[in-house]
């Protein structure tokens, strides 16, 4: 099944379930027409968060650039031996 | 021993596609790092040239005459043609049975005192977590021979580089580049469920098979091919694995990144809800 299919029955139950809640009244109505709203916005919240978490976890690795001159000095003294141009652009 | 002889004795054949654009300086000394971490490996190097005018391929000829012409080919074409037929025309000229597709730039690299190798969960296998703990001598490992270990370890279809797991990471990126990529990421994973924690990675591993099937049905340009590839596998069930790389900021050759990025990518992404 395409994954738009997924996503559309998946809201087709959430706005079921929203006027399932309207017709019963056990939430007052004016809240209740305010949860989609609420929907809505703690996802973005949500979002917002994944995002901060996950620049804060961001790995780093500083190191790497060290070794990676290291490694870029030894190609480039063994090419030069072999004959291959490694002047640089 | 010849190349048919060996793939009917069941031995792997790994074949590398290098798609290039001006990376005369790069391709040199990625060859020369190939060769030096993958001692052991029988692989084949496919150099997708398109038409540099820096000389890339007088380079590439030059490491044929140091490496031999039956392991690093050169299959160029006339001008800039894209990343997606740069790799279905690499795959015509591939006689390995897994191709490994990598950026002619340095941006793939790995570290190894220790290398952490995580398992993750899969769509269709539910494997549980496992975490191996991998020593490395101190001298250095491309992530290469990590991810051919890995395959061979897990026998997945397809083994893909990321930079968002412990083990991994990236280098020389400021906070505003860190914030639009892990924005990136977070609205792909809300709207997709892709299945992979970094889609535009653009190091894999493909069983050869796996990457003809895909690589038919992939329809997008630039890195958002990259995305459309791992998502369509990622639907059509083939096991996908993943490994730590880090990617250190480009230090030599231009960065091809624009401005117009971001509506790219919203726009493959609204692509890619709607038709994968």
């Amino acid at each position: 099944m395409k994954h738009i299919f997924k996503i559309i029955s998946l809201l087709a139950a959430i706005s079921a379930f929203w006027v399932g809640l309207l017709q019963a009244s056990i939430i007052p109505r004016t809240h209740t027409w305010l949860l989609p709203i609420y929907l809505v916005v703690s996802l973005g919240c949500y979002g917002l968060l994944m995002v901060g978490v996950g620049l804060m976890q961001f790995p780093t690795c500083p190191q790497e650039a060290v070794l990676l001159q290291q490694d870029i000095a030894e190609a480039k003294g063994f090419l030069k031996d072999k004959g291959v141009d490694v002047g640089s652009d | 021993m010849s190349k048919e002889e060996r793939k009917n004795e069941g031995k792997n054949q790994y074949s590398i596609i290098i798609p290039t654009y001006n990376e005369r300086l790069n391709i040199a000394l990625i060859v020369y790092l190939i060769f030096k971490h993958l001692r052991d490996v029988d692989f084949e190097i496919i150099v997708v040239d398109d038409g540099s005018p820096d000389g890339t391929q007088d380079i590439v000829k030059q490491l044929q005459q140091v490496y031999g012409e039956d392991r690093v080919l050169l299959r160029a074409r006339p001008k800039k043609l894209g990343l997606g037929t740069a790799y279905i025309h690499g795959l015509k000229h591939a006689s390995g049975n897994f191709v490994v597709i990598m950026d002619a730039d340095l941006s793939h690299h790995v570290s190894s005192s220790y290398l952490f190798v995580f398992f993750t969960r899969l769509s269709f296998t539910r494997s549980i977590l496992h975490s191996f703990l991998i020593l490395f001598p101190c001298d250095l490992v491309l992530p290469i021979s990590i991810i051919t270990r890995k395959q061979l370890e897990t026998g997945a279809s397809i083994v893909t580089g990321t930079r968002y797991v412990k083990g991994g990471g990236v280098h020389g990126w400021n906070l505003m580049r860190k914030l639009t990529s892990r924005g990136a990421n977070v609205l792909a994973h809300t709207f997709l469920w892709p299945g992979v924690s970094d889609l535009t990675g653009s190091f894999r591993l493909y069983k050869k098979s796996v990457l003809e099937d895909i690589i038919t049905s992939v329809v997008s340009k630039g890195y958002v091919f990259q995305m459309e590839m791992i998502v369509r596998a990622s639907r059509k069930g083939y096991r996908i694995e993943e490994v730590p790389i880090t990617f250190v900021d480009r230090v030599f050759g231009s960065s091809k990144l624009g401005g117009s990025e971001i509506v790219e990518y919203l726009k493959g992404l609204a692509y890619l809800l709607v038709t994968t």
